[in-house]
């Protein structure tokens, strides 16, 4: 559970997660195991297909909640159930409770449930002294700590066995040796004495099947069968977002969940439990069954144009297994209850939002949760909404507000950064970098060296370097991005240069800005806004064939936020569509549109590692066409580890939390200098300047750029 | 009846890449020879796997104690099946039930049970648990024995759909199982441990019909 008030807090908390060694190597390895099982278990499957009709099916539930839900109570007490509904946490626990007292229960085992953590159910029926088991291996361990879940699949997941071989022999009072099966022996005879005392029994569900009354369960260990069946009383509490139609949508969620939770095409044990089944243990041997459902602003949440995805979320958990800053930092950092991308979210809108101040600010936007969603919802997406609203809310911080103002005037902007290179001269040393950094960024910046500002600007060097073109076959209008306009335009010219080669004609719309994705970040809805309509107003596109920029989180931010910021202003509607249809990353311009292959360069064999950027192979799907365009150039490509993994940047992200930048910055490197490669190249300035800045603090050997600038050196 | 057999090989891959038994007989008769084969061999020190011979608190251990002899039960056999399968049974000296399993919590070694249907594509079978002894046999067993007729496995899910609505809408209250190999858990490290709370071995009997 993360409690921290303020930022400084939070990220002193952080500081401890870095430092636990087991948790970083446990993380570590869940990490890279993962992606290579989920892969395993789709495959053959058409897994885009399988999500869109999860979150197709959910969505309608999602707006047919009410109806859904009467339906499902008729047809429960039918079966001899009592549906309750709860509107909030609080109401829920003390239904549950007060059925405890009214049935006499004394003792209670639950199988997993998120939907009672979210609620603190065991606190509420602790409190009134009843005795609280919680049955499913990973949760009856964190229950004996006395600590929140840190996965939403695998509560205990940073714990080592030595850890749980102490807690167990602990609570056996008798020496346990520290081995996971034997372990896991102890655990089932534990718990079978109690599956076998226990009053109640509390369950969650994974699905509540409307048509017929029926909920369904999805475990592994086997345990909510027993909890459902041995006990003369039976509590679910559920969400109202587990509200399906039929059996056929809980079938399509039931392909996904486990598949994404663990790589698993089923889990050992699903269950589909309808009505009050028969039950030795009570009187008339029928089992009381209730079933809580709980609202705590889902119905509301269903209603909300944007954020009614959020229903679609099957809890699954991948989004944090994907995650980089979960695995740096673990779940009790990531999440109040719920954990990962989702838990960001659901904090904000479950636990209110002094919970979800700072964690929200803890996602560096790298779309990889987004990627793999079991209902494909836009997370990333959320979590930059939500920074809006909470900084519409509670005011912004004074920089935000600034950035904000400065780049609504582009003019002032950019004499603001030409200024910039005369404000640094006394720090670069006569170096393409910064050699002291500013006071306000000594202490944890030093990770890596800062790039200095150009002397000239690509805008101010266009008109001479344009290349004049006659007959030309496509017209193409570049957008350069701050950092390749003001920090390295020499990557813009070597574009300028691949492309003059094959006579594209090249024009620089002088009115560009900023493409605002820093101002998003930052949660400044408005210059977000502004700053947008801007380059669309300053490109006409239509003039062109493409748009074209050299900078992946422009391109994806032009392409994919573009339509979403501006969806409000009708006057923008047709202009925005068309801009966007045309934008195209450099890559994909040289590979697909051009063509260009081993004949166009002469190559000298240089080992080249790759860095595929966030919103380049996840933003924009471009996977394939940089690594054939380093190969076609003549260099050898060298394939690194997890070269789709977030190098740390994230704009503002590396700004206010350097302590993470610097981990996934390091991983980073290490992976591309084992390849022994001499070079590295990217799409994306934002990831160059971090990986080369992390490169010169480290003193490598291997030099880093732009794909552009690899491809131009090599042009025949 | 060749798309027989291709469903039958599928089911045998798939529930055999997680961990279940699967094994080929000709008939009920058969079914019941294997069963109490795997109950003979099942050393009396096996029973211990589940966790007897762990040291335990002393609660636990009491629990532990008041299983002696080897136990079978066969709640959803039919009256016939029942009493051949008894016969057999005390022939070889285990004792055979079909009720009280609630007197068994401890663990019983062997549960067998006819399933209704089976899932190809995972692996699964589907088994109409809504009588409590028939639950109660395939969770607390050690050994849990499936008899499946080759012609009611199902490619996937969706297949079987009308036929899983059928056992859980009939109006009357239901519980109903996919069963997809032996109880697992992976909360220790993520390292695979099986038999956490139900079986610790889950063995598929396809017959032919
Ligand atoms: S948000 Fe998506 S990935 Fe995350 S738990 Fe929910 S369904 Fe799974
Ligand atoms: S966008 Fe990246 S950093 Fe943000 S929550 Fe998703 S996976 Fe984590």
């Amino acid at each position: 559970m993360q409690t921290a008030k303020t930022l400084k807090e939070y990220r002193k908390e952080l500081r401890e997660s870095l430092d636990n060694e087991f948790l970083r190597e446990a993380m570590d390895k869940f990490a890279t195991a993962y992606p290579v099982s989920r892969a395993n278990a789709f495959r053959g499957l058409d897994e885009k297909a399988m999500i869109a009709e999860v979150a197709d099916a959910k969505d309608a539930a999602a707006k047919n909640m009410d109806a859904l839900y009467a339906q499902f109570k008729a047809e429960a007490e039918k079966r001899g159930v009592k549906v309750h509904m709860a509107k909030d946490a609080a109401e829920a626990n003390e239904i549950i409770a007060r059925i405890a007292k009214n049935s006499n229960c004394k003792k209670i085992v639950k199988s997993k449930s998120m939907t009672a953590e979210e609620t603190l159910l065991n606190h509420r029926l602790e409190d009134d002294g009843l005795e609280v088991i919680e049955t499913d291996l990973g949760e009856w361990i964190i229950q004996l700590r006395h600590e929140g879940p840190t996965h939403m699949v695998m509560p205990a997941i940073h714990l080592s066995r030595y850890q749980v071989a102490d807690l167990f022999s602990e609570v056996t009072k008798q020496k346990q040796e520290v081995d996971i099966q034997r372990l896991v022996k102890v655990a089932r005879r534990e718990l079978r004495q109690h599956f076998a005392t226990a009053d109640m029994g509390i369950s969650g569900a994974n699905f509540a099947i409307a048509e017929s009354g029926t909920i369904g369960l999805v475990t592994n260990e086997g345990n909510a069968r027993l909890v459902t069946t041995l006990p003369r009383v039976h509590v679910a509490l559920c969400g109202l977002d587990k509200l399906t139609p039929s059996l056929n949508d809980a079938l399509k969620s039931l392909r996904v969940l486990p598949r994404n939770a663990t790589g698993q095409a089923i889990t050992s044990y699903v269950t589909w439990i309808t009505g009050a089944n028969e039950c030795k243990a009570a009187a008339d041997e029928k089992k009381e069954m209730h079933i809580v459902f709980l609202d705590n602003g889902r119905r509301a949440l269903a209603q909300d144009p944007l954020f009614s995805q959020v229903m679609r979320c099957v809890r699954c958990g991948a989004c944090a297994n994907v995650c980089p800053v979960y695995r740096l930092v673990g779940g009790h950092k990531m999440g109040h209850i719920y954990i990962g991308a989702i838990g960001l979210i659901l904090t904000y809108f479950f636990h209110g939002k002094d919970k979800a101040r700072n964690l929200v600010q803890n996602c560096i936007n790298c779309e990889s949760c987004k990627s793999i969603c079991a209902g494909g919802i836009d997370l990333p997406r959320l979590i930059k909404e939500i920074r809006a609203r909470l900084s519409e809310e509670d005011g912004a911080p004074v920089e935000a507000t600034l950035l904000g103002k400065v780049l609504k005037n582009r003019k002032l902007f950019h004499t603001l950064l030409r200024f910039g290179k005369f404000a640094q001269k006394p720090v670069t040393g006569g170096t393409p970098y910064l050699r002291h950094l500013p006071q306000m960024f000594m202490k944890d910046h030093g990770f890596r060296a800062l790039p200095a500002i150009a002397d000239k600007a690509f805008r101010d060097e266009w008109e001479t370097i344009r290349p004049r073109v006659s007959n030309a076959k496509l017209r193409v209008a570049l957008f350069s991005g701050c950092v390749q306009d003001f920090v390295y335009p020499e990557q813009m010219k070597a574009a300028v240069k691949v492309l003059a080669s094959r006579g594209v004609e090249m024009d620089f719309p002088m009115d560009q800005s900023c493409c605002g994705l820093p101002v998003q970040m930052m949660a400044e809805r408005q210059a977000t806004i502004d700053v947008a309509r801007q380059n669309v107003m300053a490109f006409d596109a239509a003039k062109y064939d493409y748009i074209l920029t050299l900078c992946a989180s422009c391109a994806s931010h032009l392409k994919e936020g573009y339509p979403n910021i501006l969806a409000g202003q009708q006057d923008m509607a047709g202009k925005v569509k068309l801009f966007s249809s045309k934008i195209i990353d450099f890559s994909s311009f040289v590979h697909d549109v051009l063509g260009m292959t081993a004949d166009d360069f002469k190559g000298k064999g240089e080992k080249v590692a790759y860095h595929s950027s966030c919103h380049l192979c996840r933003g924009l799907g471009v996977v394939e066409q940089p690594r054939a365009l380093i190969a076609s150039s003549g260099s050898e490509y060298c394939p690194a580890q997890e070269e789709a993994v977030c190098c740390g940047f994230g704009g503002t992200f590396s700004m206010k939390f350097p302590e993470l930048s610097k981990e996934l910055l390091d991983k980073k490197l290490n992976n591309a200098e084992a390849t022994g490669a001499t070079r590295m190249v990217a799409d994306c300035p934002g990831c160059i300047m971090q990986i080369r800045g992390g490169a010169e603090k480290r003193g490598s050997r291997m030099r880093v750029g732009h794909i552009a600038e690899l491809l131009a050196e090599n042009l025949k | 009846m060749s798309a027989t057999n291709d469903l039958a090989r599928l089911m045998r891959e798939k529930a055999e890449a997680v961990g279940a038994t699967v094994v080929e007989l000709k008939n009920l008769k058969e079914a019941f020879a294997y069963a109490l084969d795997v109950c003979d061999k099942k050393e009396a020190c096996q029973l211990l796997v589940s966790g007897c011979e762990e040291k335990l608190s002393d609660k636990a251990e009491a629990l532990c104690e008041t299983k002696q002899e080897k136990v079978v039960a066969a709640p959803n056999l039919s009256e016939d099946e029942y009493a051949a399968f008894s016969a057999l049974c005390a022939e070889r000296g285990v004792k055979c039930i079909r009720e009280g399993l609630r007197g068994h919590l401890a663990g019983i070694d062997i549960g067998v049970a006819h399933a209704d249907m089976a899932i190809a594509e995972t692996g699964t079978c589907v088994i109409d648990s809504t009588s409590e002894e028939l639950r109660l046999s395939s969770m607390i067993s050690e050994i849990h024995m499936a008899i499946l007729p080759k012609s009611r496995i199902k490619a996937t899910a969706f297949d079987a759909e009308r036929e899983v609505n059928a056992l859980i809408n009939t109006g009357t209250p239901r519980y109903t199982a996919f069963i997809t190999g032996p109880s697992r858990t992976a909360d220790i490290e993520r390292v695979l441990a099986i038999g956490v709370h139900g079986p610790l071995e889950l063995h598929i009997l396809m017959l032919e019909d």
